[in-house]
């Protein structure tokens, strides 16, 4: 028979082994014990054991992002797979390949409503990029293969792979992954020549040109980031980046518009709006990028480059689409500008440049600064300053935080910014950083946390104590539920229903509780003394940084309106009330 | 008539799956989950030893949300083709209704002999009641169901559409 039988768990852990996998977060239950016992036994792949399933996804995205490999998960049964759903959605929305291997009754109970069944497959199916239910030993291996395929390839995203307790046990042969091949799924990786050409020519006749860049060039990979920033110096175009895009470019080139978006730069939002040509690479034109639909960006011709045809003419029509990897295609812009010698009209460009430095001078990032109280941007404006130099990872929650960190944290390099874009997810930052720094264990890691988000997986502080993670966790604390309250304040007359964070722990005790580091900072002057003690201290720290109350995240393009409706400050909000359209918004 | 951009067009889409447990739940849930119209679907396997199924839906929507639905589909892992009959050439499309009518005397020979006209076949008939098979267009079915209505019909059985390309050529 040439290859050996073994029991189900075996074959997964070879089948983990053979894809190269070396670490697996998880959790134990009933049906997983098989694998667990398997675990125990080997020492090639290393168990984390997080304290809630929804922070073993979110460790593994983390992992995922900070290496560009597949991140591994291993959950039990019924509320096991259930809790882990949150982060596969988190992991789908923001493609992230992960394969998450749930536990399962045994194939002959699964329907009779038993012990901690759930229908995972049922639940996942529109969480995830596929998923799997293994009824039959013979097919194990070659579903496990498939599964990592099918997560890394084209545009990434979660693979689940459902495990009957009977097939764990049961003996069945394993196949390597070399003799396995996909049937169906095989992504068109190459983009059209022809319409890559006509794609360059449209870039070279162009008077206002943009390149508007996201997630998908940096999943493509460090490459594709290289190839792309060639482009950008060949071009002497401007460049704004998506949430997810950001570190795909350099933050400080001078090329660099910044964020775009619902709170991004008021040069990248308006560039947008005034655009001739927009390159779209590898981003969605997601609502959090257009703002009103039909008013956007009404005067260019958009080209789209995407690996997943089905991000193109979803939300906004294109002119010229072109389905491939962001490395090859854009490989082949810059061959094709290469060899024709091109060279856009200087003065053309350059008068385009004037009217963005104009934009830019309105220096729409700018805060009224205090030396009474630490302003968030200006806390997150010294953590850049004093970390950038450093081997340094960013994750957040979600809030205000969040984009404000996206705002004032320049990134000059891909894979170093994890934040949950599309899901949007409170609670993501501290398992993500768990995860990033297993991956990078003598790297700087920094989890810029608001006080509610960081309340939502605050368990980790465990798994962090364990595996004695030097996990920094900076907390913008303003005792709000901020961006809901800003939401409130612009929306609902300023009735503050429920986003006040009553009962807060005291911070600093909690990291001690947790064997961490507790550190707080409420003057502006000892900041940056905080800020670099926390950087020296090769153990966890949670720094509880005060930060001013009432403090609104701008620019804001409001729901429902145009990028060319920013709101630039507190003082815009009375002007420029939402529209009735926009209150439905989201 | 030109369709303009935003009008509503009906389209009859033909997919290939592998034959595997949840295929069919995946397509019915991308279509419910993104708010897409059903307006019939069939399914049966057709290639045995290959494993494949052939899903015919017929849907409705503009022509960026039909694109979308295209390109929705072919993003499924387990689907081998989808192929949008409607644009794709010429085809042919088919359905089956079983139709059950009640009733004695002249309406019973009324609906007899409107199932002549339209070529349906009594496949059962008691002293009160016909079953009628009756195949063609979708329009056919509704047009013959119709007219039965006020002879006793009871109730209908209908497959949905199954379609193929003319010509030669496989999807
Ligand atoms: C799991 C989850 N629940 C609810 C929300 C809605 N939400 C978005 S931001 C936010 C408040 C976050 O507060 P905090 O972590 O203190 O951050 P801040 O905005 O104050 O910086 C809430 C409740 C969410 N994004 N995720
Ligand atoms: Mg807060």
């Amino acid at each position: 028979m040439g290859d050996e039988t073994m029991s189900g768990a075996e074959i997964v852990l070879k089948a983990l082994v053979d894809q190269g996998v070396e670490v697996i977060f998880g959790y134990p239950g009933g049906a997983v014990l098989p694998l667990y016992d398997e675990l125990f036994k080997q020492n090639r792949l290393r168990h984390i054991l997080v304290r809630h399933e929804q922070a073993a996804v979110h460790a593994a995205e983390g992992y995922a992002r900070s290496t560009g490999k597949v991140g591994v998960v291993l959950v039990t049964s019924g509320p096991g797979a259930t809790n882990a759903v949150t982060g596969l959605l988190d992991a789908l929305c923001d493609s992230v390949p992960l394969v998450c291997l749930t536990g399962q009754v045994p194939t002959h109970l699964i329907g009779n409503d038993a012990f901690q069944e759930a229908d995972t497959t049922g639940i996942t199916r529109p969480c995830t990029k596929h998923n799997y239910l293994v009824k039959d030993g013979s097919q194990l291996a070659r579903v496990l293969h498939e599964a990592f395929y099918v997560a890394r390839t084209g545009r990434p995203g979660p693979v689940v792979v459902d495990l009957p307790k009977d097939v764990l046990v049961g003996k069945a042969q394993y196949v390597g992954p070399a003799k396995v091949k996909h049937k169906t799924y095989k992504p068109q990786t190459k983009g059209d020549l022809k319409a890559i050409e006509e794609a360059v020519k449209l870039m070279v006749h162009a008077k206002r040109p943009l390149f508007y860049i996201g997630g998908g060039v940096v999943n493509s990979g460090v490459a594709a980031c290289q190839l792309l920033t060639q482009l950008l110096h060949t071009t002497g175009f401007p460049c704004t980046q998506t949430l997810m895009g950001l570190g795909a470019f350099p933050g400080s080139d001078p090329l660099s518009l910044g964020m775009v978006g619902m709170h991004g730069t008021y040069e990248s939002n308006m560039a947008m709006h005034d655009c001739d040509v927009m390159v779209c690479i590898g981003a969605r034109f997601d609502d959090r990028v257009t703002g009103r639909i039909n008013a956007f960006s009404p005067h260019s011709k958009k080209i789209h480059v995407d690996i997943d045809p089905s991000s193109i003419n979803k939300n906004v029509a294109v002119d010229l689409a072109i389905v491939g990897d962001v490395a090859h295609v854009v490989e082949d812009m810059l061959k094709v500008w290469k060899a024709k010698q091109l060279r856009p009209d200087e003065k053309v460009l350059k008068a385009w440049w004037a009217q963005i430095d104009k934009w830019r001078a309105k220096d729409c990032l700018r805060f009224g600064s205090s030396d009474k109280v630490i302003k968030p941007q200006y806390a997150i404006q010294r953590l850049y300053e004093l970390t950038k130099d450093r081997d340094t990872y960013i994750t957040t929650e979600v809030g205000q935080h969040q984009m404000w960190a996206a705002q004032f944290y320049k990134f000059e390099r891909p894979m170093r910014w994890m934040t949950s874009g599309g899901l949007g997810t409170m609670g993501y930052g501290l398992p993500a950083a768990m995860g990033a720094q297993i991956a990078h264990p003598k790297s700087l890691v920094i989890d810029i946390a608001g006080e509610a988000s960081i309340q939502m997986n605050i368990q980790e502080m465990s798994t962090i104590a364990q595996y004695r993670l030097p996990v920094k966790i900076f907390i913008l604390n303003n005792q709000y539920m901020g961006m809901v309250r800003q939401w409130q304040e612009l929306l609902h007359g300023g009735r503050y229903a429920e986003s006040y964070s009553a009962a807060l722990p005291d911070f600093a005790k909690l990291a001690e509780a947790y064997g961490a580091v507790g550190l707080k900072v409420e003057k502006v002057g000892e900041l940056d003394d905080v800020i670099n003690q926390m950087i020296s201290i090769d153990r966890a720290v949670i720094v509880d940084c005060r930060v001013d109350q009432a403090e609104n995240c701008f620019p804001m393009i409001p729901s429902g309106a145009a990028h060319n409706e920013m709101l630039l400050g507190p003082e815009d909000e009375a002007e420029k009330p939402v529209s009735e359209d926009g209150m439905v918004l989201v | 008539m030109i369709l303009q951009k935003e009008d509503i067009r009906r389209h009859t889409i033909a997919i290939l799956v592998d034959n595997e447990a949840g295929v069919l739940a995946r397509v019915i849930g991308l279509f419910s989950g993104r708010g897409y119209n059903i307006e019939s679907l069939t399914v049966a396997e057709v290639d045995t030893r290959e494993q494949l199924s052939r899903i015919t839906i017929v849907t409705s929507g503009t022509l960026m949300v039909i694109e979308q639905i295209k390109a929705q589909l072919r993003r499924l892992v387990p689907i081998h083709k989808v192929s949008d009959l409607t644009v794709e050439g010429p085809s042919v499309a088919r359905e089956l209704a079983l139709v059950k009518v009640s009733g004695t005397g002249d309406k019973r020979v009324e609906s007899l002999r409107i199932a002549d006209i339209f070529r349906a076949r009594a496949v059962d008939s008691t002293n009160e009641s016909f079953v009628f098979e009756i195949v063609g267009a979708t329009e056919k079915l509704d047009a013959f169901i119709k007219l039965m209505e006020p002879l006793g019909l009871v109730d209908v059985s209908r497959t949905g559409v199954v379609a193929i390309a003319r010509g030669p050529n496989p999807i």
